[in-house]
């Protein structure tokens, strides 16, 4: 067997040559992964600013003492907001929009399984974020927390419209989640291409598919929690009402067994990239490939089985206090193997420190320190003087800020040339980096000192007398730095968008299979599906690679990587397939369909309409929306199910 | 395999969509099926954890074993709300519909149009015949004076037991639909999968009454 790998033959002028439509509505009706993509991203970029200036207005309330820029009740929503839409409506989808694009490119699939799914995934999250934030808008925001603890939520203790909007919201959301993620699981497991076996897949698609059965399994669990609460709140049942004998605990394990592997739904994907961006800018292959896969799986798995860890104030007990504290100690050491691999992969390789690297390096660093104080919680007796301090604020902050977000950064610096076929300025990325690394650090740091000394989470104010005034001020003043570093990198997305440095197909010399094609890629990806031999197919038969020669220091040296034994930019396409549309290669894909943004209005609707059920006055009358949703959604899915061009 | 033939034997994906072959040979609308079912057992699971943590802990109101409780009409109930033999009797009718299912799909493998439809009709006939029982139940438990409202017992028993009486709803409007199709010669053997996947649906929303049953109605 040749030890080469057959690929498309890469493309370095650009895809504008064929006929792709454009316009609004193209982009309404689209079923390409690619675009779906970058929508995800887009609308997952503009919450992660609102849920910053979110952070924003709660770091100027408490810069100083008996501040009164907020009022405790909008602090409340604040919080809870600021949370929930980094959650779901920014983080998440973040990772889903590189899902999306990414994943079906590494596997080689001209498109995930269904199509139309996909488009309807995404939808259905806007409206989804959309209805949630209309409520932040008019102060009516949820405001318990986001884990909303009922008894606390239910109509007696929270009567406003406020956690209205959160278990309707929410249910949207979960709902969206499910659907994007069943669809991940199939095209990962049935559209390999040809000869990628399961532990041939790229490390990124590894953690998607162990991310996506994550969220298929907890949301479920979510979505029933949410749907008692949503009946209490609407119906009147009991299931959370104290006087009728309710348990306030049921709330709290329902919640935690999403919630828990809700935090490794947003780190596992992270893992992937950071797993893609080390080897790619070490010129070595990933340390350990088979153990980071099994470490993945045993993450995911072991993350059903810690959610008590955050209940220990509750008095379970001392032998369920046990079993959670050792379940959630085990969990550092499938993290730990990863970490250290990490270092296994850059030690001896020939570094370049681009800005993708240097937030792959400070995501290993920062999401380390987060670990271990994570694993100070996982000790019952420890955690019951950390529970409600602003050191659990640090610790959390250490794993999404320093794992999650450094994490996604890089990705995206590693990524964005792919997408948009130029390369992301360095020297804004740079700049970008350091402010946002000091930032993390200024903001994030001190609040395990305040914990200590016994700040409590989630209160609006403080006293003048308490020692807590100068790290405060100091925590706020860091806020703003990386509020600094977030501007320029939105200034770079947008600049380098259509004046960064033209990419060509793998300015970064990558092994994996989406680097083989034009930057950005044509609408069928893969002319011709390509046959896979190797973990890393790219860097198969690299002469200079296995003479031992580090190379690629530079990106003006990225030019002369090899690639099949020809220089990158020299390979000749002798079909020169990209001027040619999948029409004239004889490529079916799925026609542009705008069933799924009408299932996803339908599904709106019913929610609209729920909402409206509670609201006094002439707009009472549009809880009928109920009705229009359900007429709408039952003739959307005839439709869809019988709709021509589409596989049925 | 050398390079060229690789490239060779690889031709024929570039002309069709992805999805005719797959990489597991299983077709991806029923793996994604198989994914939906998982996280519908989770769905389940957790209605049927909340029920049981619940049981035997109401606070007044009716009660599905023990008499002692008042009625809307003011007497003292002397036995539980529950209808047994009633629901034996449609629990019966749901698992045969589950039969008529397996025969449906036998009758549209071969390409029997009409055996198709009819078993297509029966099972949901069987559906709808749960259902009607369902609707009955809920309707006298109405009358006694149980709401969803009443105590943890009448809402985690009626969210669950209605949240699976919603997915027998769809599955009947899904089973009519294919029925149709059927009968108009709509699906033939090659598009069976259509038929395989909605009994997939009807055996598993079949399964979930099978744990339903017993743990809501028997134990006591």
């Amino acid at each position: 067997m040749a030890s080469t790998a057959t690929v498309a033959a890469p493309h370095h002028t650009h895809a504008a040559a064929h006929a792709e439509p454009t316009g609004l509505w193209s982009w309404i009706t689209t079923v390409d992964h690619k675009r779906i993509g970058i929508m995800y991203g887009v609308t997952a970029f503009i919450f992660f600013l609102v849920g910053g200036i979110e952070a924003l207005l709660i770091r100027i309330q408490l810069a100083v003492p008996n501040n009164d820029f907020v009022s405790a009740d909008l602090y409340n929503q604040l919080f809870t907001v600021h949370a929930l839409t980094m959650i779901f409506a920014a983080l998440m989808p973040l990772t889903a929009a590189f899902f999306n694009y990414i994943m079906p490119l590494q596997i080689g699939a001209r498109d995930v399984a269904f199509p139309r799914l996909n488009a309807l995934s995404y939808w259905v999250y806007l409206f989804g974020v959309i209805f949630f934030n209309v409520g932040m808008f008019m102060k009516l925001g949820p405001n318990s927390g986001w884990f909303a603890y009922a008894p606390i939520t239910t109509r007696e203790f929270s009567p406003g419209l406020n956690m209205d909007f959160y278990v309707l919201g929410l249910q949207i959301l979960g709902f969206s989640s499910i659907l994007a993620s069943l669809n991940f699981i199939v095209t990962i497991i049935n559209m390999r291409a040809p000869g990628m076996r399961l532990m041939r897949m790229p490390i990124f698609t590894w953690m998607t598919l162990i991310t996506a059965i994550l969220i298929v399994t907890a949301m479920a669990v979510f979505t029933i929690a949410v749907t008692e609460l949503m009946f209490d709140r609407i119906f009147g049942s009991a299931f959370y009402d104290i006087r009728k004998g309710a348990d306030p605990l049921l709330w709290q394990h329902l919640f935690w067994m999403f919630g828990h592997p809700e935090v490794y739904i947003l780190i596992v994907p992270i893992m992937g990239m950071v797993s893609e961006v080390l080897p790619t800018f070490s010129r070595k292959p990933l340390f350990g490939y088979n153990v980071m896969v099994f470490s993945g799986v045993l993450i995911g798995w072991l993350g059903w089985g810690v959610w008590s860890h955050h209940m220990f104030a509750v008095g379970m007990g001392p032998i369920a206090d046990s079993f959670f504290a050792l379940s959630t100690m085990l969990i550092g050491i499938p993290t730990g193997i990863k970490v250290f691999n990490w270092l296994g992969t850059m030690w001896g390789g020939s570094i370049r420190f681009t800005t993708a690297m240097l937030f792959a390096i400070a995501f290993i660093a920062m999401f380390t320190i987060g670990g271990i104080s994570g694993v100070m919680h996982a000790a019952a007796p420890s955690d019951l003087q950390q529970t409600d301090t602003y050191f659990v604020v640090a610790h959390l902050h250490y794993v999404f800020f320093g794992g999650t977000v450094l994490g996604l950064w890089s990705g995206i610096y590693y990524w964005y040339p792919k997408i948009t076929g130029r390369l992301m300025s360095e020297r804004m990325g740079k700049a970008h980096f350091w402010l946002t690394l000091i930032g993390m650090n200024l903001t994030f740091f001190p609040m395990h000192w305040l914990g200590m000394l016994g700040m409590p989470r989630r209160v609006f104010t403080y006293a003048d007398n308490m020692g807590f005034n100068e790290t405060n001020l100091l925590i706020s003043f860091g806020a703003f730095i990386i509020a600094a570093g977030t501007l320029i990198f939105a200034v770079n997305l947008v600049w380098s968008w259509k004046r960064g440095k033209v990419a060509g197909p793998n300015p970064w010399g990558a092994a994996t299979l989406e680097w083989a094609m034009s930057s950005p890629p044509p609408v069928y990806n893969f002319a011709r599906i390509p046959v896979v031999h190797s973990r890393m197919p790219l860097w198969e038969g690299d002469p200079t690679r296995d003479a031992g020669i580090p190379h690629g220091r530079t990106e003006e040296e990225t030019e002369q990587v090899t690639l099949l034994g020809t220089k990158v930019g020299e390979v000749h396409d002798p079909d020169d397939t990209n001027r040619m549309s999948a029409h004239d290669l004889g490529i079916h894909l799925p026609p542009p369909s705008y069933w799924p943004v009408v299932t996803a209005a339908a599904i709106s609707a019913i929610f609209i309409g729920l909402i409206f059920r509670r609201v006094d006055g002439w707009a009472h009358n549009l809880w009928l929306m109920l009705f229009v949703g359900v007429a709408g959604l039952v003739i959307s899915i005839y439709a869809w199910a019988f709709e021509p061009g589409h596989s049925h | 395999m050398d390079h060229a033939h690789a490239l060779d034997a690889n031709a024929p994906h570039a002309a069709h969509a992805a999805h005719i072959d797959t990489s597991t040979g299983l077709d991806s609308r029923k793996m994604a099926f198989w994914g939906f079912i998982g996280s519908e057992c989770l769905l389940f699971g957790s209605l049927i954890a909340t029920y049981m943590a619940y049981k035997g802990r109401s606070i007044g109101g009716p009660q599905p074993h023990e008499g002692g409780w008042t009625t809307r009409a003011g007497h003292v109930a002397e036995h539980g709300i529950f209808n047994i033999p009633l629901t034996t009797f449609s629990t019966f009718i749901l698992l045969m519909s589950s039969v008529a299912m397996v025969l449906a799909l036998n009758y549209t493998q071969r390409g029997d149009r009409r055996r198709s439809a009819l078993w297509l009709f029966l099972t949901a006939f069987g559906g709808s015949i749960f259902l009607g029982c369902q609707v009955y139940e809920f309707t006298e438990f109405y009358l006694e004076g149980m709401t969803l409202a009443s105590n943890l017992f009448s809402s985690s028993f009626f969210t669950l037991t209605g949240f699976h009486g919603a997915h027998v709803t769809v599955g009947v409007i899904y089973l009519l639909t294919l029925a149709a199709l059927a009968w108009k010669g709509k699906i033939p053997p090659e598009k069976s999968l259509n038929v395989e996947i909605a009994g997939l649906y009807w055996h598993f929303v079949d399964v979930i009454w099978i744990i339903i049953f017993p743990l809501v109605y028997l134990i006591r």
